[in-house]
């Protein structure tokens, strides 16, 4: 058998489980990332990983795991890959704890579950409260085993801006650049797996790192990839704002015991422990009485948005409280010591002893590359894998199905492209010269940048963006403020015409990589925008107070946007939904309306009454089922 | 379960109306040095890279000159991936946890001086290749030897409190402060801590250990462990308090338990 070569961007969690299946494979992968891949995004989730192993006698099922994933999606994901991510999720872990990541342990020595958002089971894996830092070494490690053997090639450092697409549009690989020297350089594939993470960036301040513009993605959708359900952003509940960015406080911070409150009277300016509990407003417990502080993400972001806009916040400001002051502070420096050394690293106070102060922030992308059951995109040879692609979360993700996803992406991904790669029939078409059209054309773009001399300034535009698609482009969306915003975006399009480079050394320069970042990330902006304003109903984190209700009817599609030179082309795509049987989103009560079996799929029926005697309410038996 | 009293830091009471920022800069490796002093306007909660940033819109010195932008690295901005690493008022650190407020208190004056660390290649101005410290993770063969990725089921039973040290030293994010910081480390003449504890890291594994031989003979040679002169910085430094000097000695114990056991069998 010849060695395959295949080209993977990005080195987070989704591009390593691909890089290692395809080196294990016995197949060969170029590594083109921004930076050391071990830097990755991936680091950052902090919560753990969801698989339905049920070592806690709930009688959990990947099937449950299912039905809590895409009823939290609110019927927007297409059920056959969630079914197979959920199917897989609990062999994934395994291989995890077999790599050597430190999971945190029970007595037996088994590994430890806790519960997370939009589920009432222990199925998240966690290693303290850096998971996704753990499993990104897990997988850079064996990697690097792989770099030994020369199966892998990492192209650190290096930034991809295009694809190179024959003249049958099939992808034979990528251009990228070397971000110290600024060379361009060709890498010629078999096939391209993108793996590049959000575009957190297009909002300015988010969750996401700095390296999180979906500028490669934007590359491959204006060269005709479809991009899928961008629309669909989640804000994060608990943020800690900064001026820098808004910093991640982890949903395991709910998942552990923490209370979200604000003082009854807003007024109110006693420190937070001088507030007897009689003067605290526990507005989700209130609201949600079965899932308390632990409903999904979009409702807690809603309600504590509305809290705020209300005039209820603390001190009147956008913040609300999240306390964890109640739970002894050597259990919460086990449990949660990194997350909560963060807020005291960049806040200054203790959340031990002082109750932290958050607000929601844009935190991830369930949107993203069109993809098939089999992680292809549209355009032959192009694969996609992890949150750049847009197929599990539909529209709203739970928490601890991020890493999930990741890696159920690229071990998908990978046999995929391989297969792809094998069974290929090339035909007629001539490859010779496309290569050097490509880096010709990229090697203009660059000219033109650096030449540039309109006097706008590219970092006040990001600025500009990032502002107009917070305001308008997030929690609560209204058409009249989506059609403004997409009039802004044409604005700054048009004005990054003008800008001009401050840096006259073009070594290691920021400048040049960032102006190709902010116009992908500005044609990403007009897709998110425009998708918001064409869905004119609520559904998970999509929200329109003049459409409050899910349109089934009309809206249970994918919105899928085609790039053209004037605005993105809309279609939508009908989802498959044949595997449970959509019902109204509801957390209001703990139980939900019973799953309907649909003739052949797998679920049994439902005992989710039998296997949900654990009321969160009920303190004593809810600490229990954790211990 | 006692718990210990919370003690609150200190805080900036009489912040100055202006920041200064010395920043080291150099064009690309190899070129001289300069130094450019920057103004900022007074705010709470800025930290380095915030401040960076605010220059790099318009980087005109306190002399009015115009110049070039800065140039460093970030990304996570939460102080876990550790690219944005920097020595920051002579201290080694990461730019995105530095709290101007924090570092003014500390040297009790209104300016901050940010240089790049010493002990790699000096790509331009704060920026540095780190590059050789994942060369030294692959020398010490830092990683499980897995069979396959297949499903074999889990891993082996492990105690809470093995996981929990082993969480401590996987915690290290390639960040070099212990290297910046060591004073045998430089030239290649040193592997330095931040390998020597990797390879503590998977030796402590059920399955690691079945190769812990392996990894130990990466710390045999002329740059291994016996370079390590005792000085202890690097536990200092770390930002991740990892127990550096904990894994070198352990290490170390290992390595002349290994070598005993391979006279005696001779």
């Amino acid at each position: 058998m010849n060695s395959l070569k295949i080209a993977i961007v990005g080195g987070g969690l989704a591009g390593l489980a691909a890089a290692m299946k395809i080196a294990e494979a016995g197949h060969e992968v170029d590594l083109i990332s921004v930076m050391p891949v071990k830097r990755s995004h991936s680091v950052c989730a902090q919560g753990g990983i969801n698989g339905a192993v049920n070592t806690k006698g709930e009688g959990d099922s990947p099937a449950k795991h299912l039905d809590d994933t895409v009823y939290g999606g609110d019927f927007l994901a297409n059920q056959p890959p969630v079914k197979r991510m959920t199917d897989m999720a609990p062999e994934i872990i395994y291989l995890f704890d077999r790599m050597g990541v430190p999971f945190s342990r029970t007595k037996e020595g088994l590994m430890d579950f806790r519960r997370f958002g939009g589920t009432l089971h222990h199925r998240t894996a966690f290693a303290g409260a850096s998971t996704g830092q753990q499993l990104l070494y897990a997988l850079d490690e064996q990697v690097r085993r792989y770099e030994t053997t020369g199966k892998v090639t990492k192209y650190e450092g290096w930034e991809m801006l295009s694809l190179v697409l024959d003249d049958h549009q099939v992808c034979r690989g990528l251009v990228a650049m070397d971000l110290q020297s600024l060379e361009l350089k060709s890498f010629a594939a078999d096939a391209v797996i993108m793996a590049t993470g959000g575009p957190g960036m297009v909002f300015g301040k988010s969750t996401n790192s700095q390296t999180c513009t979906g500028s490669a993605v934007a590359a491959c959708y204006q060269q005709g990839a479809r991009y899928a359900n961008g629309e669909f952003i989640q804000v994060h509940p608990t943020s800690i704002p900064g001026e820098d960015k808004l910093r991640l406080m982890s949903e395991s911070a709910r998942g552990e015991g923490g209370r979200v409150w604000v003082p009854r009277n807003p007024q109110d300016t006693r420190k937070p422990k001088e507030i007897p509990d009689a003067e605290r407003w526990y507005f989700l417990e209130e609201k949600y009485p079965a899932y308390g502080n632990l409903v999904p993400r979009d409702i807690a972001t809603r309600e504590i948005f509305q809290i705020c806009l209300e005039g209820h916040g603390v001190g009147g400001e956008n913040q609300v409280y999240l306390d964890l002051t109640h739970i002894p502070a050597d259990v919460l420096t086990e449990k949660l010591g990194a997350i909560l050394e963060i807020y005291e690293m960049f806040v200054g106070d203790d959340p031990r002893y002082v109750p932290m102060r958050i607000f929601p922030g844009v935190h991830y992308s369930m949107g993203g590359l069109w993809v098939d059951f089999e992680q292809r995109t549209n355009v032959p040879g192009l694969f996609a894998a992890g949150e750049c692609d847009y197929s599990i979360h539909g529209a709203n993700r739970l928490g601890a199905n991020s890493l999930l996803s990741c890696v159920y992406g690229g071990f998908v991904a990978a046999p995929s492209a391989l297969e792809y790669a094998k069974n290929v029939e090339r035909g007629e078409t001539e490859i010779n010269g496309i290569y050097e059209a490509e880096l010709k054309k990229q090697r203009n773009i660059n000219d033109g940048i650096i030449k540039s001399e309109g006097g706008e300034n590219q970092y006040k535009l990001h600025e500009e963006m990032g502002k107009v698609m917070t305001d308008n482009v997030t929690v609560v969306r209204y058409n009249d403020r989506l059609k403004a915003t997409d009039e802004k975006l044409l604005e700054l399009q048009d004005r990054f015409k003008k800008i001009s480079i401050n840096d006259s050394n073009l070594w290691a320069t920021q400048a040049v990589p960032h102006a190709r970042q902010l116009s992908n990330m500005l044609n990403l902006a007009r897709v998110i925008t425009l998708g918001a304003l064409n869905r004119n109903e609520s559904r998970g984190a999509h929200y329109k107070p003049d459409f409050p209700e899910r349109d089934d009817d009309n809206f249970m599609k994918t919105t899928i946007a085609e790039y053209s030179d004037q605005a993105p082309v809309f279609s939508y795509d009908p989802v498959d939904v044949s595997l449970v049987e959509p019902r109204k989103r509801d957390y209001s009560s703990g139980k939900k309306a019973p799953q309907v079996p649909k003739p052949g799929s797998e679920l049994k029926p439902s005992s989710r009454e039998e296997s949900m005697p654990r009321n969160p309410d009920n303190k004593e038996e809810f600490e229990a089922a954790k211990d | 379960m006692s718990t210990p009293a919370h003690i609150e830091k200190p805080r900036l009471d009489k912040p100055p109306p202006t920041i200064k920022f010395k920043i080291h800069r150099r064009e690309k490796e190899g070129a001289t040095v300069n130094w450019e002093t920057f103004e900022l306007q007074y705010r709470r909660n800025l930290n380095v890279i915030s401040a960076l940033m605010e220059i790099r819109k318009n980087p005109v010195t306190i002399e009015g000159k115009q110049t070039t932008p800065p140039v460093w690295d970030m990304s996570c901005l939460e102080q876990v991936c550790g690219i944005c690493t920097m020595v920051i008022d002579g201290k080694v650190r990461q730019s995105c946890s530095a709290l101007i407020d924090d570092l003014l208190l500390a040297t009790n004056s209104d300016t901050v001086t940010l240089a790049p660390m010493s002990k790699f290649p000096n790509v331009r101005d704060l920026k540095v290749d780190r590059s050789k410290m994942f060369d030294h993770l692959k020398q010490v063969e830092a990683w499980i030897e897995l069979d396959g990725t297949y499903d074999l089921g889990p891993g082996p039973h492990i105690p809470n409190e093995t996981a929990q040290e082993r969480y401590a030293y996987s915690r290290c994010m390639t960040c070099g402060c212990c290297l910046e910081a060591c004073p045998q480390y430089g030239d290649d003449n040193y592997i330095g801590p931040q390998a020597i504890a990797q390879a503590r890291l998977f030796n402590m594994h059920p399955t690691g250990k079945i190769t812990a031989e392996e990894r130990l003979n990466g710390l045999l040679g002329e740059d291994g462990i016996t370079n390590c002169g005792n000085a202890q910085n690097c536990i200092q430094v770390c930002p991740m308090s990892i127990p550096l000097t904990k894994a070198i000695y352990e290490t170390n114990r290992d390595i002349t338990v290994n070598a005993l056991l391979g006279w005696l069998k001779k």
